[in-house]
């Protein structure tokens, strides 16, 4: 289990998190919404150690983190690819940092590549891939070290409606037969819906929790034409908007 | 792309452009300061089946790429530490930038004194003014790496040994090459210049000797070498930074 405990950041003296509070439970999915530039990218910086809190602590089953850890991947803004790095690379990289052998962290890497649909890419760098493949591949990376936790930090942002659909619904599908909890922030209300099995709305700078909803019908490939959908979608846009 | 089939069509054209400037000039001087293009090459083709020639030019060479390669292994690591050591680069950076803008030719004659007249006190010199390109030139490379790419190797759990190797070292390696490169035309001016002084040996000294006994058509063999050995050089560090770089030559699909 994940908790993140009363969580507080700023940096050069401007506050940019306060007081954000959660537990993310085993096979729950969480998404974090909030207006662009509120602290969300901070707040997951904080779950993933790659930054320190001024106040509060994560603790990943009652154990701190303090640092990056292989328990927690992250898919970072802008698929956090290595340009210089071909595809499998790229995704065999955490495993390589682990120490897992060259054969054995290729042959998971090729395999986790052709569960999210890249085959036969290996070898090409990220530039020839586009957007819709780059994000792909950092999902491909995200879950090939089979951490306990994945972070995304608005994964699907800079993609077209349609790509971004399908990408959602691929990490949908990747997220049904693993189980990983995650956490997703973003500021698309429609993508939290289809992706978060509890939705946490953020005030804006400094990010403050304001509101969580439960979101029942998280997992329905279709979830937006539902009419549960339609009355959360519209609470959301009630709460944010007297917010943002 | 990797390949000899570009430059060599590149150059073809080049050369006869030149070539047709040149015919040019030589009528219009009366073609003895600056002979003709077809007296030249055809003197020029002759000396290559010369042994004097190809000694001259591989003196010139030796000096030329092990300045190249002294440059590159002292320079490039150090560009690399300061670039991603604030503390170190906080010390260093004032020294380098102080000294940057000195010419550093003008202390050959005390590398003469230190180094003596054989090939250490001109490989060092050449070296040292090629060295401060690359330094410099990788320094900045490194600091302009996004932030992004140490994320997310930290985000994997990666160590300090592995963020050198997967992002400082690839991501320094294009400034360093692009330094090397541009720096070819600078290691051959500056090799012309201390081959001029205490040698009997190397392309400079063969132009300079001709020039004294006012035999311009070796003068010309010799800059023709010159030239021809600062286009190799050239094409071998663009050939290296290709093979090491791929990742740089492709086109983003977006």
């Amino acid at each position: 289990m994940l908790e993140a405990v009363s969580l507080t950041k700023s940096y050069g003296g401007k506050s940019v998190l306060e007081d954000v509070s959660f537990t993310l439970a085993q096979e729950e999915s969480l998404a974090v919404v909030g207006p662009s530039g509120c602290g969300k990218s901070t707040l997951l910086y904080l779950l993933g150690g790659l930054a320190s809190p001024d106040d509060g602590t994560v603790l990943l089953d009652n154990v701190p983190i303090l640092s990056p850890t292989p328990d927690i991947s992250i898919i970072l803004q802008d698929y956090g690819l290595l340009p210089w790095r071909t595809i499998i690379d790229n995704v065999a990289l955490g495993l390589k940092v682990q120490g897992v052998p060259k054969d054995e962290r290729l042959e998971r890497a090729r395999a986790q590549l052709a569960e999210v649909g890249i085959v036969g890419r290996d070898n090409d760098f990220p530039a020839s891939l586009s957007g819709g493949e780059q994000q792909r591949v950092a999902i491909a990376r995200a879950f090939v070290s089979r951490p306990r936790i994945m972070l995304l930090d608005e994964p699907f942002s800079s993609l077209d409606a349609l790509t971004r659909e399908r990408l959602q619904q691929t990490l949908l599908s990747v997220w049904k037969q693993r189980r990983v909890p995650y956490v997703l922030v973003t500021h698309s209300l429609e993508e939290a819906v289809t992706l978060g099995k509890r939705i946490m709305v953020l005030s804006d700078r400094p990010a403050r929790q304001v509101a969580v909803f439960d979101n029942p019908g998280f997992g329905n490939e279709c979830i937006l034409e539902t009419e549960g959908c339609f009355e959360l979608l519209k609470e959301l846009r009630r709460t944010v908007e007297a917010l943002w | 792309m990797v390949g000899w089939g570009k430059p060599i069509i590149h150059y073809s054209a080049v050369i006869l452009v030149l070539g047709l400037l040149w015919k040019l000039a030589a009528m219009a001087l009366g073609g003895v300061i600056l002979p003709h293009p077809e007296e030249a090459i055809r003197v020029f083709g002759y000396a290559l089946t010369t042994q004097i020639f190809w000694e001259h030019f591989l003196v010139s060479a030796f000096r030329a790429v092990s300045a190249m390669v002294l440059a590159w292994v002292l320079a490039f690591p150090l560009g690399l530490i300061m670039g991603s050591m604030p503390k170190v680069d906080r010390v260093f950076a004032p020294f380098v930038f102080l000294t940057y803008p000195i010419p550093k030719i003008v202390l050959l004659p005390v590398f003469l004194l230190l180094l003596g007249l054989g090939n250490s006190s001109k490989i060092a010199m050449i070296g040292l003014i090629l060295g401060y390109q690359i330094l410099v030139t990788t320094r900045d490379g490194v600091k302009s790496i996004h932030p992004k790419y140490y994320d997310s190797v930290r985000s994997l759990g990666g160590s300090h040994l592995d963020v050198l190797r997967e992002v400082l070292l690839p991501a320094a390696l294009p400034h360093g090459f692009t330094a090397l490169r541009l720096g070819t035309g600078v290691s051959v001016a500056v090799l012309f210049f201390v081959e001029s002084f205490a040698t009997n040996r190397g392309l400079g000294y063969m132009i300079m000797d001709a020039w004294g006994a006012m035999d311009y058509l070796t003068m010309f063999t010799g800059i023709l070498g010159m030239s021809l050995m600062g286009a190799i050089l050239y094409e071998i560090a663009n050939f290296m930074e290709k093979r090491a770089c791929k990742w740089m030559f492709l086109r983003n699909k977006g």
